[in-house]
């Protein structure tokens, strides 16, 4: 039923689109409790994105037409690859054109334009930022794609909505195999997403910031698409290890709107519990310094090579 | 996979926690931590011995389950833990290798391991005959966590762990060996450990320091010697 999957897909993307900043919030909240601060209000992100897109931008001289397009090249990466992941039902429209290996390289593009722009100015925040960011994003890359290799192994493909379909589907079985690869991912994704032992989402103006560090001269709604962005980065992420991890409760029917209906609380659910246990991490463990980071993301990808390896030998 | 009957799987989540916990005491840096992992490594070793002898009805497994319990979780890391104690070293500075080189040696190693045993588990006719390739692997690693340490203090629990591996092998592969080669081993580790804590301090009394480094050279040269530079890690 062609409409029911066009329906499913515009129902992931505004989701996706509209719940981005909500789950950044909500993070931002479970922090503040665990730490014995009075918590923002939940739709500060929200808050923050609609008074940046009322104020007028102020670019820097010298900017190049590339500082002006990139905050809209990084948010429609990032759009498109909220329409790639299944987080909802696994009929998608979009995905026939775009595997995982091609969503791997759609988030290294929103990366290296970031990067780009933040050179562009030729601050020195900005180079620096830019170059710590690349530093990190070479480092997860990797350990990304062997993640989804191990999951693409197991299910035989590299079709995002398939290798969930199929985890989703199947009898339930012990994988240490995905096991290990799970332990891979949180870490690449608390280092993608400029999370604690890698960053702090919070700080600014300080010497060790990584992500913040490429906005500074960002303002107004280009700043807004670029922390939009960062709130869907986040959010695809999470969404990506539902799909890898705990795929059950997606919708896999050809034709089910009360399947897809259910899977909108599930998901819910997940996210709430996801965002708690992240702040949870964020909260327990310290900062590193930015040298130790290799030494971090080397541990993902042994996570993921090993959940390889055993996934080769004892075929689980 | 989903074939496997549930215990089989559980006997594999335990060998590919064993091979987790290997690269774990390859990346530690603390004594402490280090026995700590050897006394984890034990008690997955019993975990999957009872496993394997629920699943298989053997009784001499449950054997060396008890004789898995007694020695391995308890008493060799009691007596590592005292030593320690005693000898008061609790960090191992210096690595041969830095960490991140060691793991991906480790890799390597690991890579090699499993084709090392494809054709033992070819020939092998138990069930569990594919956690042999993860056995040889922890062997090998408890060979680089040997090779990459200074300290004597972090060879024994590398010995230690090599001892594991051994045992885990004998086990998916022939379902255990018989009970005088177990309890021979179990006192030939025993009697190691404890020998070797003794040379520890014998170590320590003529070095003042229980860097192996010192073993190396004969004593006429050691006014040639060179101290070991101060590596940062």
């Amino acid at each position: 039923m062609k409409l029911m999957d066009l329906l499913t897909q515009a129902l992931e993307l505004i989701a996706a689109l509209a719940a981005a900043p909500l789950f950044l919030g909500w993070v931002n909240q479970c922090r503040a409790w665990l730490q014995n601060r009075r918590a923002p209000s939940i739709w500060l992100p929200y808050r923050g994105i609609r008074k940046l897109f009322y104020k007028d931008a102020v670019i820097a001289e010298g900017a190049s037409p590339l500082f002006r397009a990139a905050p809209y090249i990084v948010f429609g990466a990032m759009v498109l690859a909220a329409g790639i992941i299944p987080s909802m039902g696994t009929r998608l429209p979009f995905t026939i054109a775009a595997d995982a290996i091609a969503l791997v390289g759609l988030l290294a593009t929103a990366r290296v334009f970031q990067s780009l722009a933040a050179m562009d100015i030729g601050t020195a925040f900005g180079s620096l930022g830019a170059r710590r960011e690349m530093m990190v994003g070479f480092l997860a890359e990797p350990a990304l794609l062997m993640v989804i290799f191990v999951a693409s192994m197991i299910s035989a493909t590299t079709a995002l909505p398939a290798i969930a379909e199929n985890l989703a589907t199947q009898q339930l079985a012990l994988y240490p195999s995905l096991a290990f690869t799970a332990v891979a991912f949180m870490l690449v994704l608390l280092a993608e997403n400029a999370r604690i032992p890698i960053d702090n989402p919070a700080t600014h103006l300080e010497l060790t910031m990584i992500h913040e560090a490429m906005l500074l001269e960002y303002s107004a709604r280009h700043l807004a698409l670029m922390e939009w962005a960062a709130a869907l980065k986040l959010f695809n992420y999470a969404c990506i290890g539902f799909a890898l991890f705990v795929p059950w409760g997606i919708a896999t029917g050809a034709d089910s709107p009360i399947t897809l209906l259910a899977s909108i609380p599930l998901l819910a659910a997940k996210l709430a519990v996801t965002g708690a246990s992240l702040a949870c991490i964020e909260t327990m463990s310290a900062k590193l310094r930015v040298f130790r980071a290799p030494e971090f993301l080397a541990s993902a990808f042994l996570f993921a090579v090993l959940g390889l390896l055993v996934h080769l030998l004892l075929g689980a | 996979m989903t074939g496997t009957p549930f215990d089989l799987q559980l006997l594999n989540l335990c060998a590919a926690l064993l091979l987790l916990l290997s690269f774990a005491m390859l990346a530690q840096r603390r004594i402490v931590t280090l026995v700590n992992l050897l006394a984890v490594q034990g008690s997955l070793l019993l975990v999957a011995t009872l496993l394997l002898a629920w699943r298989t009805g053997e009784r001499h497994l449950y054997l060396s389950a008890a004789l898995t319990l007694a020695l391995k979780v308890v008493l060799l890391p009691w007596m590592l833990h005292r030593l320690i104690r005693r000898l008061q070293v609790y960090w191992d500075t210096e690595p041969l290798l830095n960490i991140s080189g060691t793991m991906l040696v480790g890799l390597v190693v690991v890579v090699f391991a499993f084709g090392l045993a494809q054709p033992i588990a070819a020939l092998a006719s138990t069930a569990t005959r594919n956690a042999i390739g993860i056995a040889v692997a922890v062997i090998l690693l408890s060979f680089v966590t040997m090779i990459t340490r200074r300290k004597a203090m972090s060879q024994v629990v590398g010995f230690l762990s090599m001892e594991n591996g051994l045992f885990f092998g004998a086990m998916s592969a022939t379902y255990g060996m018989p009970m005088i080669v177990e309890f021979g081993v179990a006192l030939d580790v025993l009697v190691a450990v404890l020998v070797l804590g003794i040379f520890f301090f014998q170590i320590r009394e003529q070095f003042d320091s229980l860097d192996l480094h010192h073993l190396e050279s004969l004593n006429e040269y050691q006014s040639r010697r060179s101290t070991p530079a101060q590596k940062e890690t």
